[in-house]
């Protein structure tokens, strides 16, 4: 089956804007040079965090030596509690993945048929050209991602909102309704139970319809963080399926590098979509970021009430995705509190979806348990952790991928060649170190 | 070889430590980042010694069973001392973060303290060592098989968890007398530490005759136990007073960093 091209704009957009996106908390420090009037966000990143500390501004005063000495500490704790809540999904994620990947054979079956965008084959002889096609491949896909990456970022900067959003609802449709539905027939055939349609077909309306209004419109916090969580392991198996085994790691690799270009240089198209949502003060879309927390404003006298534009959710997300601030701790009236105790961090969908595939495919080389201890989940949280660390230090915008990606691929490689002899001949012996 | 086998000595391996975990550590997101962070150093320090091994065996005659036998004990000898070299690194990371955080935040007291630190790391050096030493045979538990078809012996599961056990406590004691020794300079401390751990993985070296590896080790883990109480400021005192719930302070759940 060659996916069609709707297929590979979803998982494109997703991995183009998303590699990026820790357009997090940009600071971990309350500014102290906020005016006390709610005067108009700059360019800061977070308005409705700016509005909230406006007020704030004029009662701490005096208190903003307070505020520095604790800082740190603070910075600390909450760094570290925003770490964890990352950990968690991620951690669902690859278990997800991991757990399919062992049961449901689907997914690790060799098939000749490959995506349109890795044409050359691997199943050639000689190792010289195989590397050959692996790379040839890598750079098909990558030039791929990188068109669509420009592609929507033109049609973000030129306003094409109608247009994303039809692009982003037909992408999380194909996801949810088509994708899923291979999935349980593969999960059925598995474990042979015998389904009809009828029972399926509801089973998929309901888990699609409920999905797309998660994700594109309201839902409880957990539910749609549930449902990001599953379209990645979805979008993660599917690479995991179709692309040829030597063109899947270099193919990490290179995206890992475009990741941090894409970010990080001034004309890099991930770094200009951050800035253009910053200038106009809009969230980036919420089909492609996983957000930790929501805050729902609906019936709290705040401040935030003030500005609700079409994208209600997604304005909360932002004034959600704040700061961790001292402000928290003095005696403030109870729906704030609740709305700063709140914040989150965001991680975009591909990370996840690239984490996942990392750890699919250490899973499904059918190497032993260790690697996958080893290559996954250690290694990723180590990146995550790391990424988290220069987020707090640098305040803007990040690359999650690189880091992990790297440690990841080189302690796979090095697990699966030094340490799985070595482990395997002590387990014979019976020795312990 | 069924799946009361594979439940029973994941639990009796991991069920400690997993308590452990769960109670002191899970809601504490600093105490879970070092946590890692100290069983990420445990992983490098594996990589190092197995690539030492795989460079060994690469230059060496693989025909000659009582050789690589050889190698093999002398990577378990080098991995120990790997383990014990980057428990010390970890310290002195750890050290120089602590001093760093104190300088900039004018704060007179640490997020953390040396001594909860040097808990969990001891813990993250116990999970991953662990999980390293027991987790592939527990895959192959729950497969079909017989254990011990060709004359081995017929406990291969059962002390192998235990085993696990113990040394992941261990590493956990390990860590806390380290680091207390470290604190307050006492090289010979260290250095006991050190020997310990060789001893532990010297004595593995008579399996399958069980006895003779199991007992000692489980002794040397009651000292080790006994020595990092009194280390982290535990006395009989202080126990009596946990046990019998008089002095709310004292309860352990309770317990808040002052």
């Amino acid at each position: 089956m060659n996916t069609s091209d709707s297929d590979d704009d979803f998982y494109n957009e997703r991995t183009a804007l998303v590699p990026s996106e820790n357009p997090v908390v940009p600071s971990y420090k309350p500014d102290p040079d906020l005016t006390p009037t709610n005067s108009t966000p700059t360019t800061r990143v977070k308005p409705g965090a700016s509005r909230r500390s406006g007020p704030a501004c004029v009662d701490s005063g005096g208190s903003d030596q307070e505020v520095d000495a604790d800082d740190e500490e603070l910075t600390l704790k909450y760094g570290a509690k925003h770490v964890i809540m990352l950990f968690i999904p991620v951690t669902l994620c690859m278990v997800v993945v991991v757990a399919t990947i062992k049961s449901v054979s689907f997914y690790t079956e060799k098939t000749d048929q490959q995506l349109i965008y890795t044409p050359f084959t691997e199943n050639t002889p000689s190792v010289g050209l195989r590397l050959l096609n692996s790379v040839l491949n890598t750079i098909i896909m990558i030039s791929v991602i990188v068109v669509m990456t420009i592609f929507l970022v033109v049609l973000y900067k030129y306003r094409c909102y109608k247009f994303i959003h039809g692009w982003l609802i037909l992408s999380s449709l194909m996801l949810l309704f088509w994708f899923s539905f291979m999935y349980l027939g593969e999960v059925f055939k598995t474990y042979n139970l015998a389904v009809d349609y009828p029972t399926v077909g509801v089973i998929i309306w309901n888990f699609g319809a409920v999905g797309m209004i998660c994700i594109h419109w309201k839902g409880p916090l957990q539910l749609q963080q549930a449902y990001l969580i599953l379209i990645s392991a979805l979008m993660a198996l599917v690479f995991i399926k179709y692309l040829p085994e030597w063109s899947a790691w270099v193919i990490l690799g290179a995206i890992s590098v475009y990741d941090l270009v894409a970010v990080l240089s001034p004309k890099g198209p991930l770094r200009m979509l951050v800035e253009t949502a910053q200038e106009r003060n809009e969230p980036i879309f919420p089909a492609l970021i996983y957000s930790s927390a929501m805050v729902w404003t609906v019936g709290m006298a705040s401040p935030v009430d003030a500005q609700r534009s079409e994208y209600e959710t997604d304005e909360e997300a932002e004034q959600s995705a704040g700061r961790a601030e001292p402000e928290s701790r003095r005696p403030r009236s109870g729906p704030d509190e609740e709305l700063e105790e709140d914040r989150g961090v965001k991680l975009g969908l591909g990370d996840f979806i690239f984490y996942s595939v990392l750890v699919g495919k250490a899973a499904a080389t059918g190497g032993d348990w260790e690697t996958y201890i080893d290559s996954s989940f250690i290694i990723i949280w180590i990146g995550l952790c790391l990424t988290l660390l220069l987020l707090a230090i640098f305040k803007k915008a990040l690359p999650a991928l690189p880091i992990s990606i790297t440690f990841g691929l080189v302690f796979y490689f090095s697990t699966d060649f030094l340490v799985q002899p070595f482990m395997d001949n002590l387990a014979a012996h019976q020795f312990y170190i | 070889m069924t799946a009361s086998v594979f439940f029973g000595c994941t639990f009796i391996a991991f069920g400690p430590a997993i308590a452990l975990f769960l109670f002191t550590i899970a809601r504490e997101p600093l105490r879970v980042i070092f946590l890692i962070a100290g069983a990420f150093f445990w992983l490098v320090s594996l990589l190092l010694s197995s690539l030492v091994w795989f460079i060994s065996v690469q230059i060496s005659n693989k025909d000659s069973a009582a050789q690589q036998k050889g190698l093999l004990i002398f990577g378990v000898v080098l991995s120990v001392l790997l383990q014990e070299t980057f428990r010390f690194a970890y310290y002195k990371l750890l050290k120089k973060a602590n001093e760093g955080l104190l300088a900039l935040s004018q704060e007179e007291t640490m997020p953390i303290s040396i001594r909860q630190l040097a808990y969990v790391s001891g813990l993250g050096f116990g999970f991953m060592s662990g999980a390293f030493s027991v987790v592939n045979i527990l895959a192959d538990s729950v497969g079909p098989g017989t254990v011990g078809i060709h004359g081995d012996s017929q406990h291969y599961f059962l002390s192998s968890a235990f085993m696990t056990m113990a040394i992941i406590l261990l590493h956990m004691f390990w860590g806390v007398v380290f680091f207390d020794a470290c604190e307050k300079q006492r090289w010979w401390a260290v250095a006991a530490v050190v020997i310990s751990h060789l001893v532990v993985s010297c004595l593995t070296f008579q399996n399958p005759e069980y006895v003779g590896s199991l007992v000692p080790t489980y002794i040397i883990m009651f000292l080790m136990g006994v020595w990092a109480f009194y280390s982290a400021g535990g006395s009989l005192r202080n126990l009596r007073l946990c046990l019998s719930c008089i002095d709310k302070d004292f309860l352990l759940a309770n317990h808040r960093p002052r």
